[in-house]
């Protein structure tokens, strides 16, 4: 028996509640996004003080906006993804929730303005840094299938907020 | 040269990580008995009243989710076919963010995590990240 919403106790479920729309996506398309993620973090690393670095970076914000506040949809590599991959694969044998994916396109956004700005500043290391930690979560989601919304959003809320 | 060797040493100490995350994530680990009792800081037990359900004869598997986890959903299935099919086993789904003071007192920091009471609401065994199937039974196996 599973119980969920305990009333009394002012309980609710995740998976029934949670606050955002609840879209089902297969599940090898953050992966696969992930996966291309990488590589554009590895590039941008590689080529960290030069002009073509910068864009690599303002590209990839870009991409984690679009993935963040708009959807999984319109993130480039999702399109990628839906257009050229999915259809030559059989179908995914369960759907997932598009909530972990999106906070994760969040997390990544703000690595990566951090790195915009430093970058466009001329803070190179500050730059570094920041690309660094997003280049560890998109690989560590595409190879190991790593949750970054498990690891942070439970200590973030502890860490923020008081109650 | 920098930024190359910058991305392998990066690539070659996150698949070390992604390797030990591998291993480890979702192990039913015993948790210390130490100190039998409720402290108050609700360290070692766990009564109906705090979670807001009747606790399982045998045992109970409370399961912390959050909104922005994967495979809390993965977990909260097996756990549900696991409490279906042992005999006075109770599985609950609690909201992670919705319950702060509770997640504190036990030291949730990620999800999922699950806790596993005796009859009495001793806290016996804890898993974070998702759990086998397998090893959840065994662990059930073990309480006796």
């Amino acid at each position: 028996m599973t119980i969920s919403t305990g009333a009394n106790a002012g309980l609710t479920s995740a998976t029934e509640t949670g606050p955002c729309t609840r879209v089902s996506i297969d599940p090898r398309g953050p992966r696969f996004g992930g996966a291309i993620t990488t590589v554009v973090l590895a590039i941008a690393l590689i080529t960290m003080g030069t002009a073509f670095g910068i864009a690599v970076i303002a590209w990839q914000t870009i991409v984690f906006a679009l993935g963040a506040f708009i959807g999984l949809r319109a993130q480039p590599y999702g399109w990628l993804f839906r257009t050229f991959i999915q259809p030559r694969l059989p179908a995914p044998a369960e759907l997932e929730d598009s909530a972990p994916p999106r906070f994760a396109q969040l997390v990544g956004f703000g690595f990566l303005v951090v790195a915009l700005v430093a970058a466009l500043l001329g803070g190179t290391l500050v730059s570094t840094i920041a690309v660094a930690f997003a280049l560890v979560a998109a690989f560590l989601n595409a190879a190991f299938n790593f949750c970054l919304g498990c690891e942070v959003f439970i200590l973030g809320k502890r860490l923020t907020r008081s109650n | 040269m920098t930024g190359f060797y910058l991305v392998l040493a990066i690539l070659i100490s996150a698949t070390a990580f992604g390797l030990w995350y591998r291993a480890n994530n979702g192990r039913m680990r015993t948790t210390d008995m130490h100190t039998a009792g409720a402290d108050e800081h609700g360290g070692e037990t766990i009564d109906a009243q705090t979670i807001g359900v009747t606790l399982g004869t045998r045992a109970t598997l409370v399961q912390f989710s959050s909104a922005f986890c994967q495979p809390c959903r993965a977990t909260r299935q097996i756990l549900g076919e696991v409490s279906g099919m042992v005999e006075g086993v109770a599985h609950i789904d609690i909201d992670a963010e919705a319950n702060l003071e509770l997640v504190r007192a036990l030291d949730i920091r990620r999800t999922p995590t699950v806790l596993l009471l005796d009859g009495a609401g001793r806290i016996r065994k804890r898993a974070s990240g998702l759990p086998r199937k397998a090893d959840v039974i065994a662990a059930l196996g073990d309480l006796d």
